[in-house]
């Protein structure tokens, strides 16, 4: 812990419904104003210093946002769009146009859904969300489209920042220590490049260690023991 | 050949005491777990002296049922049940009409908390069994249901506790188990969200004078805070703190 | 499994703005202050092939009961009573909302919260309906017809089943040597034996305004329904909240204490509704 603050931040947990105090920032669905007093709507951890409060959701899910990047798993397909499974209450619709750039000039072939099928991994953009439909996606855009290596694993949502650490920590041991590329999605969805299977192996097993043991103390450094442990016994 | 209960002779006894000991404004020990499933987006388990109750939430997601999708909040479904062997005699597991009522009367209960309008077109699913049924089971499903939609992480204004109010013997109890609930003279079940002082359940089976019904309901929401606090303690309790 | 209903009809915004300035002035769309009941009208016997009957209008809701009586067995946990069954069906003639098929949440509902506050309070001497103990008994099948839905099946229905229930004669029988009973359906003798007479009173939550007996425009922008039975003495012999909304502590006193009110109003406004069907008829 960092010892050049006068006063450490007074960390503690809220439960629905009771007062969050001070908040920085507007926190959107998870803080309810009822008759005047803010209150916290799901299970929280508050981070409180003397000027100011930052409140954490601790549980939840993700809800689509535009601009996010995420990755979605295609379910099942109408006559012009797919349908991703985006790890959200809404699937995101991904449109066959948009997929072949048409705007941008390409053409759509004749046999559009055997380039996307059901069962692949897709990285997009959300161009547009409201109320009234389902989340649009776009993959024109540098670095989106079909996932083609690698392998997707799936985490809850409120795990993503500690499997990113404070200022990308946690994701700089990661990439050091196993060697492999790590694109972390905002939907809970982290997408792994690695040299071989070995090392492949090594990395799902460590994020599944950070999504269990994301409220312990000396995770990071655990993690970095860990994934050099594991290269030892397997001599990769 | 049905087994029939016998109506106790009397429900307390000269030194004030209830049938299993306890004194008119006594609850039974209340317990709750959350988490306790893994499929499930959330769960609690609860139990209210020998009753035991078991909910799981999912969502919000894709209603199961399209024709029930709204375009401007989430549908809640609310499934309340008794396990065949969850009561004195086997109880058919096809949904009797008193379990339609209470799936009802539960959803009621839930919806003036749960922050709907933030997902439209979605569903909002609780699934209630009852495992073990000893009086006041549909207050302590409320109270499942509420931890539970808290595990899930779905937003929502406040929790909720229940507890049902009863009278025997011309007193009025609180926490009535099973033969104070079948012999006796009243059965209140009340809950409410007491951090938006909001009273969302309340039934009466039985007969009460204005006054009696008055003094039941303050003798409810008193015990109803100390449940929701329990829960937010479970809740926090499923959490470890980073210490760091 | 109970789902949020979902094809509820749409009170436009200028309806419901109008409806709530007007509480404000103390009034109601149809004229009425805020604790009267609707206008009252009770025809009994209208079904002559039942054993009793009554067609209550409270304002433009319709409800019909029928009491049926037929030969049974008691439960084995009351051997020496009749026994009493309460159906209600909300017929899609009756309103638009109202879909086919067999009694749904709030069709059981309202049957339940009548069967309740009927069985609670003895209302119906059902002892008085035993034949042979533990063998024979009479089975009283009161059936709740909803025709009409302008708000509130709860209170109309109440009415319509205390005047069917006043109103309902036990068939003659004989019992043969070898103990079967032959009923004579067609001669109708004891009057049924009531002990205490039970009406429903609903309230709905307008804003800051608890509104007696309300109507369907009222239901439909109501936060909240409270519906309380109560017997002649002022005890309160049922109570259920139906609706998805809340009560703090202090709005729930009062709804109690104006129902109770109205409690009175609805005993006399159906001894007059009986008194004119008897001079009628």
């Amino acid at each position: 812990m960092s010892s050049e603050k006068p006063q450490a931040p007074r960390k503690y947990l809220l439960a629905p419904g009771e007062v969050v105090e001070g908040l920085s920032e507007n926190k959107g669905i998870y803080v309810f104003d009822y008759g005047g007093v803010k209150r916290a709507t799901v299970l929280g951890l508050v981070e409180a210093s003397q000027e100011e409060a930052n409140y954490i959701p601790l549980k939840g899910f993700y809800f689509p946002r535009e601009g996010d990047i995420v990755i979605g798993l295609v379910t099942s397909h109408g006559a012009a769009n797919w349908f991703l499974d985006i790890n959200s209450p809404y699937m995101g619709v991904l449109s066959v146009q948009d997929f072949f750039g048409v705007k941008q000039g390409g053409r759509v072939p004749d046999d559009p859904f055997s380039y996307l099928k059901i069962g692949d991994y897709v990285k997009a953009k959300i161009v547009a969300f409201d109320r009234t439909r389902d989340p649009v996606l776009t993959v024109q855009d540098k670095g989106l489209g079909r996932v083609v290596e690698g392998t997707v694993v799936t985490v809850k949502p409120v795990k993503v920042p500690r499997v990113i650490g404070k200022k990308g920590s946690m994701l700089e041991i990661l990439r050091s220590s196993t060697g492999c590329d790590f694109f972390v999605a905002v939907n809970g969805r982290i997408h792994i490049t690695c040299p071989n299977e070995l090392l492949q192996e090594i990395a799902i097993m460590a994020i599944r260690m950070i999504e269990e043991q994301s409220h312990l103390a000396g995770l990071t450094r655990r993690i970095k023991e860990f994934i050099e442990e594991e290269r030892k016994v397997r001599g990769v | 050949m049905s087994r029939v209960k016998q109506r106790p002779e009397r429900f307390i006894d000269e030194m004030g005491r209830r049938l299993d000991g306890r004194l008119p404004d006594e609850m039974r020990p209340v317990d709750i777990k959350v988490g306790v499933l893994s499929n499930a987006d959330g769960s609690a388990l609860v139990s209210y002296g020998k009753t035991k109750v078991i909910a799981a939430v999912y969502g919000p997601r894709e209603p199961p049922q399209r024709f029930a999708i709204l375009p401007d909040r989430a549908s809640l479904f609310v499934r309340y049940h008794m396990a065949p062997f969850s009561t004195e005699e086997r109880k058919s597991p096809v949904p009797t009409r008193r379990e339609i009522e209470l799936s009802k009367v539960v959803r009621e209960a839930l919806e003036p908390v749960v922050l709907s309008e933030l997902f439209p077109r979605t569903a909002i699913e609780v699934y209630i069994e009852v495992l073990q049924s000893d009086g006041g089971t549909r207050t302590a499903s409320v109270t499942a249901a509420s931890a539970a939609l808290a595990d899930a992480g779905i937003p929502m204004k406040g929790l909720v506790a229940g507890v049902a109010v009863g009278k025997v013997d011309g007193v009025v109890v609180l926490d009535i188990n099973e033969l104070e609930d079948n012999f006796g003279d009243a059965d209140m079940p009340v809950a409410a969200a007491p951090d938006l002082g909001l009273i969302t359940l309340f039934q009466l089976n039985g007969v009460m004078t204005v006054e009696e019904m008055q003094r039941g309901i303050d003798m409810a929401l008193k015990v109803i805070s100390d449940i929701v606090e329990k829960e937010k303690e479970a809740l926090k309790g499923s959490i470890e703190v980073e210490a760091e | 499994m109970s789902y949020t209903p979902y094809r509820l009809p749409v009170v436009s915004r200028i309806k419901s703005e109008s409806l709530i300035s007007m509480l404000k002035r103390g009034l109601r769309s149809d004229q009425r202050d805020l604790v009267s009941p609707r206008n009252i009208t009770i025809e009994v016997g209208v079904i002559e092939k039942a054993n009793g009957s009554a067609l209550v209008k409270l304002g433009k809701t319709q409800v019909m009961v029928g009491v049926k009586i037929e030969p049974g067995r008691p439960f084995p946990d009351t051997p020496d009573e009749g026994v009493l069954q309460v159906n209600s069906e909300l017929v899609p003639m009756a309103s638009p909302v109202f879909e086919p098929g067999p009694p749904d949440e709030n069709a059981i509902e309202l049957a339940r919260v009548i069967d309740r506050s009927l069985r609670d309070p003895k209302a119906i001497d059902l002892k008085s309906l035993v034949i042979r103990p533990g063998e024979k008994a009479w089975v009283l099948w009161v059936d709740v017809y909803v025709l009409d839905y302008d708000g509130n099946y709860f209170d109309a229905s109440m009415l319509g089943v205390m005047a069917a229930l006043m109103n309902t004669k036990l068939p003659e029988y004989e019992e043969t040597e070898s103990g079967e009973l032959i009923v004579h359906r067609d001669k109708l003798a004891t009057p049924l034996k009531l002990n205490k007479r039970v009406v429903l009173v609903t309230t709905a939550k307008i804003g800051d305004y608890i509104v007696v007996d309300p109507n369907l425009d009222e239901e439909l922008i109501a936060d909240a329904r409270l519906i309380l039975a109560f017997d002649e003495e002022g005890n309160i012999v049922g109570a259920q909240k139906s609706s998805i909304g809340g009560y703090t502590r202090s709005e729930l006193s009062r709804a109690i204490e104006v129902s109770r009110k109205a409690s009175q109003i609805y005993f006399k406004l159906l001894d007059q509704a009986l008194q004119l069907g008897k001079q009628a008829g």
